[in-house]
């Protein structure tokens, strides 16, 4: 039924596929973004490896017929009459295998990916305020405050004290709330496979749990201006008994300016909205 | 040249009448809302005078090309000229012209400027991110360089094939003389030449800080540079409708005899998709670009929290624009890829209807993906799967592309010519897109990849590496056929092979940065990053001079060489390459009547002798 | 002139003008404030960092002497007895930085009141008219002095509405009602750094962060540490 050249290419496809595919799942798929710190960005390192899974057998084979075609089907050097191939305008069982094989892969993706964004509880993206899938258990609220062109960090649990910088204990669930009081910003914290968008007046909540103490990056990922691209600090996980000495500290380092600072609310609408 | 000549209705008379009327429109607009409101005194910015002179402006410059003098003649009751320049020489390039091939000409030289424009910036970004922090543009430059690149490319490649090539090829494709609406087929053109200017003018005023997006409430605060963006993406926007609506009614109702449905060319069924999309998209860019003028303006609150409106309105609004508009860009790259691969494999196009269900396919599911962009906004989160799924489906259709591209290679005799190289390298950059938009369609794994390079070099690979190199397939097949004079096939080849290394070597690299967690848009990065940063940007400079490359090309044999191309260099069965090179003005002597088979290649009979029926016209030069 | 001289003269011509074009465009993004080499006071040693003055002053509208935009705010830089407008500055590595701030500027009050709090400075402490302060009231801020990535910032507050002889625009005259703001700042390792006000000043703009506060040369700038 298949033809030589069919056969050879499928032959070739399958070859290709077994030994890229060996290499994406042990070799790439583990070094994929963002790391295994936390068990979302662990999630995500899962996903990204069973996406590359996914599209290796398609990658492959269309690479290869590009190779094969280019070298099988080349018109002989030096032949300047033209001839033509044969008239082939399409082929029924190709197609509908083309038809059935690419809808079958999409439609696991996409109920992979969902299935993975809801076990995951949000898989560390922004879920709104109410996210539907959320962490059994206590969760420690920490709130991410945007601003032109600063994150700043509020502990509701603590007496709303706001901080310059990130800390979080480790294995604990965290939320983050994160607002902004002017334009959109978004929240990466890469090691934690956190991102979540900023947006004035919303409340956007995000879960993650650290799994050990490390430093990681705090970056703006929405354009706000023209500090976006200083718009960076490094956050650190910690344990548990560090994270209690250090908001000790920064209760009583920033014991002055409490006074002034409005009271926990999840969004927040500050004066002065204009000045003039 | 004498006095008359050049104080007629040209380019020269628009631009001044385009500068007068900026001023007067500045000076009307002071009187409308001037120094004595507070606002304005405070911000030292008269965001409605400029608007205002944007709009005079531009009614100035159509009115010095001409286009007034249809409508006002109609008013007075005269009869109308209705063959405005369709004259010869090279004036007609400089004016209103309703020849649709003057047209695509000028749209080839006019949005090729603005294009080169867009590729410098981008050279000056890469200048600047070869340091991990600040090095040669300051914050504000930066950005305005970062948003005029984005905004630029955005807004002038949409039509980067429909205007060039559609305008030029599908009235001759359906057997046409002219297009539906010749006048606005030229308007379409100079509101795109106006648009580009008005972009320019943010230098003057500021820069803009918001990339091609323009996401309130920044896009608010920002200086009077922001009304420029403003400006020319409704302009833009204008443009995009009109030549959609132009395109619909030429193919809809002016095919010939014999050209049905399921006979058109590939090119004509993408650039109507295409055109589909534009009518029903960008009418909503305009909407939203409205809301955002009166909100810098007129000071409404359709994006202020605080008065009630919603930034989230503005990014819903945007992307449903938007993400049609990425397949505005897609789609007619499609087109090409599937004229020019039957003509160098030597075979039909493989599975003719599925290609058409394809593109089909993808206008229709472009409309609802939007909030693929969103995925970490915050916005409408329980519906996060189902934006999941109809992305990810919308890869359906694109594989009916795919593999209609690959089948028609199947046992085809392949000339490896400089146009079929470009489309072979879509098929390798399109799959590379492609895939790594499968990363941004899983929402897990766009917790990661959003706003990052790597969705960056993702739109680059299927934006530059899907449409410029579909772009520059069609120019190398079909230059010869527009001006006459053949390319320097050496000088392509080398063009193609140091761009396609290149742009893989810019690109390639960008997805890994941006897996490595570098966000879009930043002046600075991880010193780490910076090894990898620098092979980029010295990439990106070779990616820049390949350019220089295909310019000296064009130069050369345009200008100098001058090599007559024959009437079907290629052995093309298309019906353009039946035609002299260039075609005679009214294309066709008689209206020709079409086969059953739109791709007559191979030997079985069926193909043979069914090729359209014309009679010979006379050439024009 | 033959056909292909007179062509090959309008490409030339053609070439030249898009040179001249791409070198102005690039000279006019080039363009900028111009730097202020921050001269060292006493220099640093292995066992004691030198240090450097810096006079400020921040002004509600800048005038038009000083800008293409009168009315906007913006920190000006003393070099030589002079105040002008450059947010540019180089200053030596490791080296304490005495900051005296002139502010002629009503108040605005921080959308954020966790930055009136001064945090980052030699001796935890800076000097509003001599008196040491940690904190102010959020609302009587006109505007801050804040370097993100060395942890530095600095309220400054503002004139008193009751104030008679208040300032017009720059230059001021000392003589007019002002507040008078010193502190001290240690600069770290070498690098570039971008300092910014959080106050939203910009009189008019959305969330008052437009204009001045997002243009170099107004309410930001960069700070070259060498």
């Amino acid at each position: 039924m298949l033809s030589s050249h069919g056969r050879k290419l499928a032959a070739l496809t399958v070859i290709g596929t077994a030994i890229v595919l060996p290499l994406m799942v042990f070799v790439l798929g583990p070094n994929m973004p963002p790391g295994k710190d936390t068990q979302v960005a662990k999630g995500q390192v899962f996903d990204n490896t069973v996406l590359l899974v996914v599209m290796t057998p398609f990658t492959v084979f269309i690479l290869v017929y590009l190779i094969y075609a280019l070298w099988a089907f080349r018109a002989p050097k030096g032949e300047t009459e033209l001839i033509d191939g044969p008239p082939i305008r399409g082929h029924g069982p190709s197609q509908i295998a083309w038809l059935a094989t690419t809808t079958i892969s999409v439609l696991f993706l996409a109920v992979f990916g969902s299935t993975e964004l809801l076990a995951n509880n949000g898989a560390g993206g922004g879920g709104g305020p109410n996210p539907v899938a959320k962490p059994s258990g206590a969760v420690l609220p920490i709130q991410v405050i945007g601003q032109q062109w600063e994150f700043t960090y509020r502990y509701p649990t603590y007496g709303g004290v706001e901080t310059a910088q990130l800390v979080i204990p480790e294995g604990q669930e965290i939320a983050f709330h994160v607002t902004s009081l002017d334009v959109i910003h978004s929240f990466w914290a890469y090691e934690l496979g956190v991102k979540a968008d900023a947006n004035p007046g919303v409340d956007n909540v995000a879960y993650v749990k650290a799994d050990h103490p490390q430093t990681f990056q705090v970056r703006c990922a929405e354009l706000c201006g023209l500090w976006h691209g200083y718009m960076f600090d490094t956050g650190l996980v910690v344990t548990p008994a560090a994270f209690a000495s250090w908001i000790a500290a920064r209760k009583s380092q920033f014991a002055p300016v409490s006074k002034y600072l409005p009271p926990y609310s999840t969004t927040y609408a500050p004066d002065p909205q204009h000045r003039g | 040249m004498n006095m008359r000549r050049l104080l007629g209705f040209n380019l020269l008379t628009a631009v001044v009448l385009g500068i007068v009327g900026f001023y007067v429109g500045w000076w009307l607009g002071h009187q409308i809302n001037g120094p004595s409101v507070a606002y304005f005194a405070s911000t030292g910015q008269n965001d409605i005078a400029l608007f205002v002179a944007y709009i005079v402006g531009v009614i100035g410059f159509l009115a010095g090309l001409g286009f007034l003098n249809y409508p006002v003649s109609r008013m007075l009751g005269k009869p109308p000229s209705l063959r405005e320049k369709e004259s010869e020489g090279i004036g007609r390039y400089l004016g209103l012209c309703t020849d649709h091939k003057v047209v695509g000409i000028q749209y080839l030289l006019g949005i090729g400027a603005f294009i080169f424009i867009g590729g410098l910036n981008a050279m000056l970004i890469r200048l600047e991110l070869m340091r991990p922090t600040h090095l040669v543009w300051n914050g504000n430059n930066y950005l305005t360089l970062v948003s005029v690149h984005g905004t630029m490319m955005m807004g002038m490649m949409t039509s980067g094939i429909l205007g060039p090539f559609a305008n030029y090829f599908v009235p001759i494709m359906i057997g046409a003389r002219r297009m539906a609406f010749p006048r606005i087929e030229a308007l379409t053109f100079w509101l795109l030449m106006a648009a580009g200017t008005i972009l320019m003018t943010t230098f003057a005023f500021g820069g803009f800080p918001t990339g091609w997006t323009g996401y309130a409430p920044l896009s608010e605060q920002a200086n009077m540079g922001m009304d420029a963006y403003v400006a020319f993406f409704a302009l833009v926007g204008l443009s995009m409708t009109l030549l959609g609506l132009n395109m619909m009614a030429t193919i809809i109702t002016m095919r010939a005899p014999g050209m049905t449905w399921g006979r058109l060319p590939l090119f004509v069924w993408g650039t109507f998709s295409t055109a589909v999309l534009m009518v029903l998209a960008a009418p909503v860019l305009i909407s939203v670009l409205l809301m955002l003028a009166l909100d810098r303006t007129a000071q409404t609150g359709f994006f202020n929290v605080q008065a009630g409106g919603s930034p989230y309105l503005y990014e819903n609004l945007f992307w449903i624009f938007g993400h049609p508009e990425v397949y505005i860009l897609a789609l007619p790259g499609m087109g090409i890829l599937l004229e020019i691969l039957p003509v160098f494999a030597r075979k039909p196009v493989w599975g003719y209807r599925l290609a058409v269900t394809g593109m089909l396919g993808i206008s229709l599911m472009s409309w609802l993906v939007w909030q693929h962009h969103l995925f970490v906004s915050g916005i409408n989160a329980d519906l996060r799967p189902f934006y999941m799924l109809s992305t990810e489906l919308i890869s359906l259709p694109t594989g009916f592309i795919f593999i209609a591209a690959l089948g028609t290679l199947w046992r085809g005799r392949i000339r490896l010519t400089v146009p079929m190289l470009f489309s072979l390298a879509w098929i390798f950059n399109f799959l590379i897109g492609g895939m790594s938009g499968v990363f941004l369609s899983d929402t897990p794994s766009d917790v990661t990849t959003h706003g990052s390079f790597f969705s960056m070099a993702h739109f680059h690979y299927t934006i530059m590496g899907g449409l410029i190199f579909a772009f520059f397939g069609g120019i190398y097949y079909w230059l010869p056929k527009m001006t006459g004079f053949n390319l320097n096939e050496r000088l392509g080849k080398i063009h193609f092979w140091v761009m396609f290394v290149a742009f893989n070597s810019t690109f390639g690299p960008l997805l890994v940065i941006g897996f490595l967690g570098m966000p879009r848009r930043v002046v600075t990065y991880a010193g780490y990053l910076q090894g990898a940063n620098d092979w980029v940007s010295v990439s990106a400079f070779v990616l820049g001079a390949s350019m220089l490359v295909f310019l000296y090309n064009l130069v050369w044999t345009q200008v100098f060489a001058r090599v007559p191309a024959e009437m079907n260099p290629w052995g093309s069965k298309s019906i353009e390459f039946s035609l002299p090179s260039p075609p005679a003005v009214h294309n066709f002597d008689r209206i020709p009547t079409f086969g059953p088979d739109p791709y007559p290649y191979g030997d079985d009979g069926a193909g043979i002798g069914q090729r359209p029926v014309i009679a010979p016209a006379r050439p024009t030069r | 002139m033959s056909v292909t001289a007179r062509k090959s003269l309008a490409v030339t011509v053609g070439v030249l003008i898009v040179g001249v074009l791409i070198g102005v465009y690039v000279a006019f993004l080039t363009n900028g404030p111009t730097p202020y080499r921050v001269p060292v006071a006493s220099a640093a040693t292995a066992s004691a960092p030198g240090s450097v003055d810096l006079t400020l002053e921040t002004v509600g509208s800048v005038g038009p002497s000083l800008s293409p935009n009168p009315t906007w705010v913006s920190y000006l830089v003393r070099e030589n007895g002079v105040f002008h407008r450059s947010t540019v500055w180089t200053l030596p590595a490791n080296t304490l930085v005495h900051v005296t701030l002139y502010n002629f500027d009503s108040k605005t009050g921080l959308r954020n009141p966790f930055l009136a709090q001064a945090r980052g400075l030699v001796g935890g402490t800076f000097g509003i008219d001599g008196k040491p302060t940690t904190v102010m009231n959020p609302d009587d801020a006109s505007h801050t002095f804040a370097i993100p990535q060395m942890g530095v910032i600095v309220p400054i507050e503002g004139v008193s509405s009751s104030a008679k002889n208040t300032c017009g625009f720059a230059p001021c005259p000392m003589s007019t009602a002002h507040t008078t703001t010193t502190f001290t700042f240690r600069t770290g390792k070498a690098g570039h750094y971008r300092w910014q006000c959080f106050v939203p000043c910009a009189a008019g703009f959305f969330y008052g962060f437009g204009g001045p506060m997002q243009t170099i040369g107004y309410m930001d700038g960069y700070i070259n540490v060498v």
